[in-house]
């Protein structure tokens, strides 16, 4: 792992749990250890908890019960010191429209006490052509990247980004990434959360898959899509479908988990190679139809429908 | 923590204890200067109100009364002795008398005289101030033509100086109103937008002091009503020749004392409304009852004297009438303790139950 030479731990919870009004339970037990120099993924639909989650480490919420220590401190005892070092990015905050985008990152670098130059932000988040135009002027992409400076300009130890790539267009995207990144490479940590499997995949070191308010799955990406029994997914769909077949295609070489789901089986495989085939001939035999089939790498998609039976994004 | 991570060195600004107060008060600033609405009801309606009320009600030169008399034997006479007795405020008329008494039923006379023989019957309506002053006019314009001599003396002398006019005293009540709506919409609106678009919770994220965040927006409104005085003084003072007769030092001192006060008010009314159609909904319950009883338009003496009491303890009225007692009467601040003393409490219990209830999220 990429964080070996310093274990320093940054973030630490214990048994998070959050109800609201009594009924709603958000969070239910959830641990999190994150590692000075980590970009931490929390991933997870719709609903799982990971605004809550995130919120009751920003300081923002109180938790129902369990512990929260950031950078070794509570924010019971030292929340003006935390404030100061961590920067944060809501889910949905509207910044003030008739602002410009300096004089928005001049208000939010004023409150703290050591502050980056209004400048090298706007500059290094690529915001320097709208510098002076109005919040309200701004694109999409361009206002959540102005969302994550008003979170660097106190120059953070620890960033906190809640979906910061939720509706942007692919370029925006990578255009975060490339932030997240560069803060990291910095000696920053990140916690982000996010519910695109590839984002995940791509940026974070370490990842916990979140459902219903509990860790489903963590570990880092590779690590995740092994347990899966496979590096690899055939997909394919026989017309017409047999049923029950799903024991049948445990039996072929090298298949570590087969699921069928709207007709089309996937299937993990260690090695295509050598399953395909053998698919091929069972298939010959029966004197099935094969109407499709594809080989692709397993994702962390895979690794959440194998835990959950339900895909992350339900359309 | 012991070990520091292996950090690129960055630049950093170091900032001073009163940077974030600053910065959300040049935010808060440059916001409002920025919003045509704001510069129209803070500072363009209250002296187009006070130019179009002041005109509506401006002292205009009398009259002439309009007296008809109906064509009878012997109106001839009766408006020959008129025209001698009184020839400069009366407008007299002949008219066949059905026509007579329909125009004076409409209005458009004061006054209808019937000729009977030597003497006359006045028609008057004692509902119509104009008209009762038509009839006692053309009555002594009679006798003294007839030669009749008052039994008493008298003189008279004209005084209509600047004081005591509508104007004047509409332009403090209307200072006292805008204090009180502005103070109220611009930190209750701006408050439940904030929290709407979740920047209250943004804000709380950074190591933002919240008493600094309060003070920024009370300062605020500080610097915006104390250009609104002077705009609507002066107004005043240049329109309508109206004579400040208190010390400026002092009104100043009323007018932050009362912009706080609504500010605290519009604070604690947006305490906790996460929606501005509820905000607004509590706003109008509140400004209401000023705005009937707190004397903008019209003296509140003119309530039952068992109200008047409950009314002087509004915090409008008390604003109202320590502005009117010095702006038109040259009253010291300490003469208007009572009314001053009614405004602190109203700000301070205000500030202090917003400040319990707040809500940030
Ligand atoms: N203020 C609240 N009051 C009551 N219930 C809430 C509140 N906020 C969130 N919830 C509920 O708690 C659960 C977790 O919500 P949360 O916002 O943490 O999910 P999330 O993982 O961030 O989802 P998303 O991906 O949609 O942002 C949901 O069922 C939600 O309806
Ligand atoms: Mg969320």
């Amino acid at each position: 792992m990429a964080f070996t030479m310093q274990e320093q731990v940054v973030v630490r919870c214990r048994d998070l749990r959050k109800t609201y009004e009594g009924k709603v339970e958000a969070v239910r037990g959830l641990d999190l250890t994150i590692y000075a120099g980590q970009c931490y993924g929390l991933l997870g639909p719709n609903g799982a908890g990971k605004t809550t989650t995130i919120e009751i480490l920003e300081g923002l919420l109180a938790a129902t019960s369990g512990t929260v220590e950031i950078l070794g401190h509570t924010w019971r005892d030292h929340a003006p010191q935390l404030r100061e070092s961590i920067g944060v990015s809501l889910q949905e905050t509207r910044l003030a429209e008739k602002l410009t985008v300096r004089e928005t990152l001049e208000l939010f670098g004023g409150f703290y006490h050591h502050a980056r130059p209004v400048a090298d932000v706007i500059e290094e988040l690529s915001l320097t052509e709208k510098a002076d135009a109005w919040v309200g002027k701004l694109s999409g992409g361009q206002k959540q990247r102005l969302a994550i400076a008003t979170a660097l300009v106190g120059n953070p130890r620890i960033l906190f980004l809640d979906e910061p790539t939720t509706g942007l267009d692919p370029q925006s995207r990578r255009q975060v990434w490339d932030i997240v990144r560069r803060f990291q490479s910095e000696g920053g940590t990140v916690l982000l959360t996010t519910h695109y499997m590839d984002e995940a995949e791509r940026l974070c070191d370490y990842i916990s898959i979140v459902d219903h308010g509990q860790v489903i799955a963590a570990g880092t990406p590779p690590e995740l899509i092994s347990g899966v029994g496979g590096q690899h997914c055939v997909e394919f769909a026989l017309d017409p479908a047999p049923p029950n077949a799903s024991d049948l295609w445990r039996t072929l070489p090298g298949v570590g988990s087969a699921q069928a789901n709207d007709g089309i089986t996937t299937l993990t495989v260690e090695e295509p190679h050598r399953t395909i085939p053998a698919l091929l001939a069972l298939v010959e035999q029966n004197h099935w139809r094969l109407s499709q089939l594809t080989t692709r790498q397993s994702s962390l998609e895979d690794v959440f429908v194998h835990l959950t039976g339900r895909h992350l994004r339900e359309e | 923590m012991t070990t520091e991570p292996t950090t690129t060195a960055r630049p950093i600004v170091v900032h001073g204890r009163w940077t974030g107060y600053r910065m959300l008060l040049l935010a808060r600033l440059r916001e409002l200067f920025r919003e045509p609405e704001v510069i129209f009801w803070i500072f363009l309606f209250p002296i187009l109100l006070a130019l179009g009320l002041g005109v509506a009600f401006r002292n205009k030169p009398p009259e002439a009364t309009r007296v008809v008399i109906a064509v009878q034997p012997g109106s001839e006479h009766i408006a020959e002795l008129l025209r001698r007795g009184d020839a400069k405020s009366l407008k007299v008329e002949l008219q066949p008398p059905a026509q007579a008494a329909q125009n004076f039923r409409l209005g458009k006379f004061d006054l209808e005289l019937l000729p009977q023989g030597d003497a006359v019957e006045y028609v008057y309506d004692p509902a119509r101030p104009e008209s009762v002053l038509a009839r006692s006019i053309a009555d002594s314009a009679l006798q003294t033509a007839a030669g009749s001599r008052p039994a008493v003396a008298t003189t008279s002398r004209v005084n209509s100086e600047p004081g005591s006019r509508y104007i004047d005293f509409l332009i403090p009540g209307l200072l006292g109103m805008n204090l009180m709506g502005s103070g109220m919409w611009g930190i209750g609106f701006a408050l439940v937008e904030m929290r709407q678009r979740k920047l209250l919770k943004r804000y709380v994220a950074t190591p933002m002091r919240r008493g600094d965040f309060l003070l920024a927006l009370a300062s605020s409104r500080l610097i915006l009503m104390i250009v609104e005085l002077i705009l609507v003084l002066g107004f005043g003072i240049f329109a309508f020749h109206m004579k400040v007769l208190g010390s400026w030092a002092a009104i100043a001192l009323v007018t932050c004392l009362g912009a706080l006060t609504f500010a605290a008010l519009g604070l604690l009314t947006a305490s906790r409304a996460q929606k501005i159609e509820t905000a607004s909904g509590i706003m109008n319950v509140v400004m209401m009852p000023m705005w009937i009883f707190s004397g903008i338009f019209f003296s509140y003496e003119r309530f039952p004297a068992a109200v008047i009491p409950v009314i002087r303890l509004l915090p409008l009225t008390a604003l109202n009438d320590a502005l009117r007692a010095i702006i038109l009467e040259g009253s010291s601040l300490a003469s208007q303790a009572a009314p001053l003393a009614v405004l602190t409490v109203w700000g301070a219990l205000c500030f202090f139950f917003a400040v319990r209830f707040f809500r940030w999220t």
